[in-house]
């Protein structure tokens, strides 16, 4: 943006806030210099890219239709305008400062500074108490910015998906509910269109661009919806038990992990672990190699036979 | 010049309105500006006022000595309200914070979050509630150490390192407690490493809280976690490894320097690891949904690994 626009701009801006009365463009049009004074198709042009740039940072400009009046007037009216006053407590303002630094480098971080400046130029004070927390939350799917504002604005969108495992990439048509991150990872949740039916998607497996399919405001988010028990995937309880030999002085993590222990007389110990996943515990006993080996039950004891086979080609 | 410079202004002349006397230095840093560039803002803003725009409508500014003063500007005397994704930002932070153990039992949040609701309208409130961060359960540890951390105390730990499958005894001087990628670190100087080291908290097995004032030498430096905590160096073999579909999980889980689709759901993916016994452990549990591609001494590690392990079902139990 060119100085000279900024500076309009800004004149505008004051003009339209210190009025009383709504002004017509013409009023405007004297009353703020930079505008063109011969050429009105020229200016009626600019003035309304004006108004549209100063809608896009969240300024509220005022249209008032009077039916004496031929043409609309505009103002800013300065309660929609302003920051309310608003006073932190100093653990107020602490929280508010390690809250900013949250999403510093992710693609909220302009967002979150944005607003703590707001603030401190509204007069709260923000200075970050010294905090042995460092909190970071990333949002480096390229997929993160579309879904935020599909949330935002409440309008269905389209992407390519590839399912967990899958060999394919599918198309999906989804009604956003929300976005969440769980365990550093981020999900997305809401109507499945094709499917009509609720589907959780996660953002590091959409393959492509997030496209809006529908108008702001047509997606309806069910009262009450829970996003965060849709995304936590049901960890099984581990009702079952596994019996696995162990190497003496090896396994330190599964030693830990294991409900008993007994030792061995033949350079091997015996460890009692709970499992639910027969695939899941046979992927990290195979992890272990010949330190450890499953005794029982039987198709865990297969799956990890079946792991080392498939990495010795 | 910057779009986001009117913003930058509509913040900047309520800032000096509120602060008089604030120095161009100071002031620069906060809107994360040059001086000069400062400098230039003011001269701006000293070209703008009410229409009519003789001098007694134009915005009065000065910075002589250093410091700011400003007069003449109650049009624009307070910030713009907060927008949606502003206030949405930091209240999807405010929500998350509060499962830290640190707030645990404090109401400082949730007055936080209604004075920020009040000032930013329905829409951040709502926006907000759909957006969530979920970072668990803070280890137990988590309350201790960070309390050790504020007052400055060596930590010693039994850590669990699962790439060499051991558990170290460790003196830390703790400097940060972070949380990134949804997990709680311990960031501090290891006197078992003479270095700075990241300890995830779920992996220390014991804590204690010694009577020994911390006392981190000066090239104790916190690092930049911007990228993840888990950053290869380039003296890291490079190994390639084709996945299945089945394996995928693998270039979600480590950062890889190179993804390749093959088809099918198949990709060929190249990471560093500082450890080989580490990818050797990786490929096991894989089975046949990965396969070492390069370097050809590891593909025979693993296999030679593979062989000793399914020796022991051969053999009666």
């Amino acid at each position: 943006m060119s100085r000279r626009k900024t500076e309009r701009l800004l004149n505008l801006v004051i003009c339209l806030l210190a009025t009383h009365r709504p002004l017509s463009a013409e009023q405007i049009r004297q009353a703020v210099p930079g505008y063109d004074p011969d050429n009105d198709e020229a200016f009626q042009r600019m003035f309304e890219r004006d108004k549209n740039e100063l809608r896009e940072i969240g300024i509220p400009i005022e249209v008032h239709k009077d039916p004496w009046e031929d043409d609309p007037g505009y103002r800013i009216v300065r309660q929609a305008y302003e920051l309310p006053e608003i006073t932190l407590e100093p653990d107020e303002a602490a929280v508010i400062g390690l809250a900013a630094q949250v999403w510093q480098r992710a693609s909220l971080a302009e967002a979150a500074s944005g607003a703590l400046l707001k603030l401190q130029a509204g007069g709260v004070r923000t200075d970050l108490a010294e905090s042995p927390l460092e909190l970071r939350v990333d949002t480096r799917d390229p997929a993160f910015p579309a879904l935020w504002e599909a949330v935002r604005d409440r309008r269905p969108v389209t992407f390519p998906y590839r399912s967990a495992g899958s060999e394919s990439v599918l198309t999906r048509v989804i009604e956003p509910w929300g976005v969440v991150s769980r365990r550093g990872r981020w999900y997305v949740v809401g109507h499945d269109r094709d499917r009509d039916d609720v589907r959780v998607f996660r953002l590091s497996r959409i393959t492509g661009p997030v496209t809006s399919v529908g108008r702001p405001g047509t997606v309806t988010v069910p009262e009450g919806v829970d996003l965060r028990s849709m995304v936590g995937f049901q960890e099984l309880p581990s009702e079952r038990t596994a019996l696995v030999r162990i190497r003496q002085g090896s396994c330190q993590g599964l030693r830990h992990a294991a409900q008993a222990v007994r030792t061995g007389t033949d350079g091997w110990d015996e460890a009692e672990v709970a499992f639910a996943d027969p695939e899941r515990l046979a992927g990290w006993i195979a992890s272990l190699g010949p330190d450890a080996k499953v005794i029982d039950p039987p198709d865990a004891r297969e799956a990890v036979i079946r792991r080392l086979k498939g990495a010795l080609q | 010049m910057r779009s986001d410079r009117l913003p930058r202004l509509l913040a900047l002349v309520p800032y000096l309105m509120s602060h008089p006397g604030a120095e161009v230095p100071e002031v620069a840093r906060l809107f994360g500006l040059s001086e000069k560039q400062l400098i230039d803002d003011l001269q701006l803003v000293w070209m703008c006022g009410l229409p009519g725009h003789t001098p007694g409508d134009l915005i009065d500014v000065s910075w002589d000595g250093g410091e700011i003063t400003i007069d003449n500007a109650d049009a624009i005397a307070r910030p713009l309200k907060l927008g949606v994704d502003e206030a949405s930002a930091l209240l999807v932070a405010l929500r998350m914070l509060d499962e830290l153990p640190e707030f645990k039992g404090r109401d400082v949040l949730a007055r936080v979050i209604a004075k920020l609701e009040q000032a930013a309208g329905d829409g951040a409130a709502t926006v907000s509630s759909q957006v969530q961060v979920e970072i668990g359960a803070a280890p137990d540890a988590h309350a201790v150490i960070t309390d050790a951390t504020r007052r400055g105390r060596r930590l010693s730990l039994r850590y669990y390192v699962p790439g060499r499958d051991e558990v170290t005894p460790r003196e830390v001087d703790p400097l940060r407690v972070v949380l990134v990628d949804g997990r709680h670190y311990l960031e501090g100087w290891c006197y078992r490493a003479e270095a700075m080291r990241m300890f995830r908290l779920d992996r220390i097995l014991e804590v204690e809280v010694l009577d020994v004032p911390a006392d981190p030498p000066a090239e104790a430096e916190p690092m930049d976690v911007a990228e993840g905590v888990f950053r290869p160096s380039d003296s890291d073999e490079l190994v390639e490894l084709e996945l299945t579909p089945a394996g995928r999980w693998v270039a979600e889980y480590y950062p890889c320097e190179e993804v390749a689709e093959l088809g099918e759901g198949r990709l060929r993916v190249s990471l560093r690891a500082r450890d080989q016994s580490w990818l050797v452990r990786l490929a096991l549990r894989l089975g046949d949904s990965g396969r070492v591609l390069t370097p050809a001494s590891l593909a025979d590690r693993v296999a030679a690994t593979a062989k000793e392990a399914l020796a022991n079902y051969d053999s009666v139990s």
